[in-house]
């Protein structure tokens, strides 16, 4: 008996997990409506609760799992679609699963009550009533029909649509040496000239282009050569090309054949078995591109359907395309064979190839001086082999932040009913991948600011009805790149920051004075400061005052920033901007008298020698004239004051940094160029030096400072702002 | 003008287009052509001396072909020019304008 009451204590929790899975798959469903793999974790989560409540003889339970298994079966096989409407059955089906076995484990011999059993009929209805929605789209019948009646029937042809653009004629266009050169490569079978769209009378103007031609082409040329012979017009005219059904066969074969090891995507799989050009491909994908510009709140189109409708592809072919990277998918996913490795393992490694890369300088350095020309060829192969291994070692620790972006997902359910708000997330850009480490370190201030966004931001829906907004609130979760960084953003569509609030307790705080200069922007950061909440009713969520400036302390420790643009009434985004790596990055040395310096390279904009025609630097006012732009500067030299004498200043340069929007110019007097640089930490002792965030060794042992040019960006800033009276006074810092 | 009106009496305007009919030329043969439009009842149009046509010709004579049809004007084409015939025999357009053909022997293909 008792050994009973343990199994039956693993099917529970065994169930409990699977539906949690279930939930979770579910909701990112919602998102990634054709993410096969999270289908298959669906069904897997139906069909094991099913088996294992059959093993229990618990009937209820294997009666209404089998059918959204069944369900579920016919998803994953493409016959039904999956939508909004039956996610959210499937949702309440994990739910009523759940009591099914709750009522089983407790009440083992009673009947079902009579409410759970109408709950699952019902459930069971909407699960199975609309079994064949609109996937049916596809007749395999060839035809092309045109307005303005007439159509072409096509066996064995190639079917051509071109529809030419008004202005064709007027740049140059005959579309009839078009059709006489295609004559070169095959027969025409059959052409069809319509001018359905031509206006009448004066309207007409006869230097526009208003005919279209359906061309039934047989040739056995491909497809690539076919569209060749149009890629003189492609600019002003649709083409369209359909393979013909012979090649079809020839087509699935191919794509039957193609290797499986690894995921492709579709118009690539397309593209390689010739069905489809790199043009149609990228056709397609702008369109999909301008639907989803036009209309943000609808799901863009799968590109397998946007190609079928733009006729360049039939169904059947894109139909076995698709299963056949769904079995690829799932031949990996079996496959797949992750190895887990002690994360200390993977730091030491990274530490090594850190190790390796400063030697391998210091060798490249020895063979330069010595000019070994034998060894230079052996050095440099060497060299690319370094770096390709530094960068699949960094690689190692990429994850993407998609996994981290759709925990908030719960997060924003629960909280927002907690706050009685009506609170939509939308998350993008989740695959930007960046260093596990610094992914562990962001989650904590994200959900702080994300806490911030649903508490401060969003207005409760009596309020933002009467805004004029609408009653859902949406929060924004972001992730892209850009250059070399990666910028997660959070943006709230509530109340944004209220400046003279902020203003009001800053002051009471004692933070800012009364005759305070403040940009908006410097208001709005004044939020991170400690201390400071303009809430007046602290929550349980937010608002004491405290996080603000931890959130800031924990983002400027991973080398990163965080920047705040909120209008009154419309909303707040809170971008923040991370280094992608901790480790090693490609820098670029500058130096200043004896002294060597690294500036990431991924915010140097440009280099410019100074005085050239184009750079001009005004002492006096503290700027630089940067071909009309202005750009505040900073002598190296001076601000690290190590500069021995001034007059001995030969030449030059201006090393142009961009960080976010702000630009500055460095003046350095030596350029070097590119650099590996394995960060070092700097020690406790150099802790609260301004202008640098830590040092490499250089190949010749030497040690350059890597600069934080966020920092000294700001401080080139500061000196621009401030009259400088004498130049050497700015030698003090 | 590369038009000529060869003869109008009783509705029948005959017209007949010469040189080439492209894309330098339809600005100025649709206005000649669009007045006729307006009064005639009957128009034919003589093609013989058309030496040469491309896209922007046959659209001009597709949109007389439409504005006559939509006007009840009854319109045909005739002497086509060995130009003529070889664009319309690769566009398959003979059917569309429905006027007997006749193609000399002197021609070189099509």
């Amino acid at each position: 008996m008792s050994e009973l009451d343990a199994a039956l204590t693993v099917f529970a929790q065994e169930a409990e997990e699977l539906l949690t899975d279930m939930e979770d798959a579910l909701l990112s469903l919602e998102t990634k409506p054709d993410d096969s793999e999270t289908i298959n974790s669906l069904f897997r989560a139906m069909h094991t609760i099913k088996g294992s409540s059959g093993l229990f003889g618990f009937n209820a339970i294997v009666g209404f799992t089998h059918e959204a298994e069944s369900v579920l079966d016919k998803v994953r096989n493409g016959e039904r679609g999956i939508d909004a409407e039956l996610i959210s059955v499937l949702l309440d089906s994990k739910d009523h699963t759940a009591k099914l076995i709750e009522h089983c484990l407790t009440q083992k011999e009673a009947a079902l009550p009579a409410s759970l059993a109408a709950d699952g009929e019902r459930l069971i209805r909407q699960l199975t009533g609309r079994q064949t929605t609109d996937m049916q789209q596809s007749d395999d019948s060839v035809q092309l029909e045109i307005e303005g009646g007439g159509e072409i029937s096509v066996d064995d042809n190639w079917l051509i649509s071109l529809e030419f653009q008004k202005d064709a004629f007027r740049n140059g266009m005959d579309p009839l040496s078009f059709i006489r050169y295609l004559r070169t490569l095959g027969e025409i079978k059959q052409i069809l000239t319509v001018a359905s769209e031509m206006p009448v009378d004066d309207d007409m103007d006869p230097e526009s282009c208003y005919l279209h031609f359906k061309i039934a082409f047989q040739s056995d040329a491909n497809k690539q050569t076919i569209e060749a012979v149009f890629d003189f017009a492609s600019d002003d005219c649709d083409i369209k090309i359909l393979p013909p059904n012979s090649k079809l066969e020839e087509y699935l074969n191919l794509l039957n054949a193609q290797d499986d090891n690894h995921v492709k995507r579709l118009g690539d799989m397309l593209v390689q078995v010739g069905a489809l050009t790199q043009n149609d491909v990228n056709h397609a994908l702008q369109s999909q591109q301008a639907n989803v510009d036009a209309e943000q709140e609808a799901p863009s189109k799968p590109l397998g359907e946007i190609l079928v409708e733009q006729h360049v592809v039939q169904q059947p072919l894109v139909d076995q395309a698709l299963k056949k990277q769904e079995q690829t998918k799932q031949k990996l996913a079996s496959e797949a064979n992750y190895i887990r490795v002690d994360a200390s393992k993977l730091g030491h490694l990274i530490n090594l190839v850190g190790e390796l890369v400063i030697s391998s300088a210091a060798m490249n350095l020895i063979v330069e001086r010595h000019g070994l020309s034998d060894a230079g060829d052996v050095a440099a192969s060497m060299n690319a082999l370094v770096s390709s291994i530094r960068d699949t070692a960094l690689e190692l620790r990429m994850v993407q932040i998609g996994e981290t972006f759709s925990r908030f997902k719960r997060v924003v359910r629960d909280v927002s009913k907690e706050l009685n708000k009506d609170i939509e997330l939308y998350i993008s850009g989740g695959e930007t991948e960046l260093d596990k480490t610094v992914v562990e370190k962001i989650n904590d201030p994200l959900t702080h600011l994300i806490r911030n966004a649903l508490d401060h931001g969003i207005e409760s829906p009596a309020q933002r009805v009467a805004a004029g907004k609408p009653a859902q609130g949406t929060v924004q979760l972001n992730a892209y790149h850009e250059s070399g960084h990666i910028v997660i953003q959070i943006a709230d569509d509530g109340a944004g920051l209220n400046s003279e609030k902020i203003l009001d307790k800053a002051l009471a705080n004692g933070l800012i004075k009364p005759d305070h200069d403040l940009s908006q922007q410097e208001i709005h950061n004044l939020i991170f400061a400690a201390g400071l909440s303009t809430k007046d009713q602290a929550t349980n969520l937010s608002g004491r005052g405290v996080g603000m400036d931890v959130v800031k302390k924990n983002i400027e420790a991973l080398r990163g920033s965080v920047e705040i643009d909120s209008i009154e009434g419309e909303g707040t985004t809170i971008s923040i901007r991370l280094p992608l790596t901790l480790a090693i990055i490609d820098g670029f040395m500058v130096g200043t008298g004896q002294d060597r310096y690294i500036i990431p390279l991924s915010m140097v904009d440009e280099c410019i020698e100074m005085n050239a025609n184009e750079c001009e630097i005004d002492e006096i006012q503290h700027y630089i004239n940067l071909r009309g732009q202005v750009l505040p500067y900073l002598r190296l030299g001076d601000y690290f004051h190590n500069q021995i004498a001034d007059s001995n200043r030969k030449r030059e340069s201006v090393v142009v940094v961009k960080f976010g929007q702000t630009k500055a110019g460095f003046v350095v007097d030596e350029l070097h160029g590119e650099h590996q640089t394995v960060i070092k930490p700097l020690g406790k002792v150099f802790e609260r030096l301004n202008g640098i965030t830590g040092a490499t060794v250089l190949g010749d042992g030497n040690v350059a400072l890597i600069l934080d040019v966020q920092g000294l960006i700001q401080a080139a800033i500061k000196n621009k702002s401030r009259p400088a009276p004498f130049l050497t006074s700015q030698r003090i810092q | 003008m590369a038009i000529q009106l060869k003869q109008q009496k009783k509705g029948v305007t005959q017209l007949a287009i010469q040189g080439e009919l492209t894309i330098y030329s339809v600005l100025e043969h649709k206005q000649a052509l669009s007045q006729y439009l307006s009064s005639a009842k009957d128009i034919q149009i003589d093609l013989a001396d058309v030496t040469e046509i491309d896209s922007a010709g046959l659209q001009l004579l597709m949109f007389l072909k439409q504005e006559a049809v939509s006007r009840d004007i009854s319109f045909s084409l005739s002497q086509h020019s060995e130009a003529v015939v070889e664009v319309l025999e690769l566009l398959n357009l003979s059917k569309h304008f429905g006027d007997p053909i006749v193609i000399s022997a002197d021609w070189k293909s099509s």
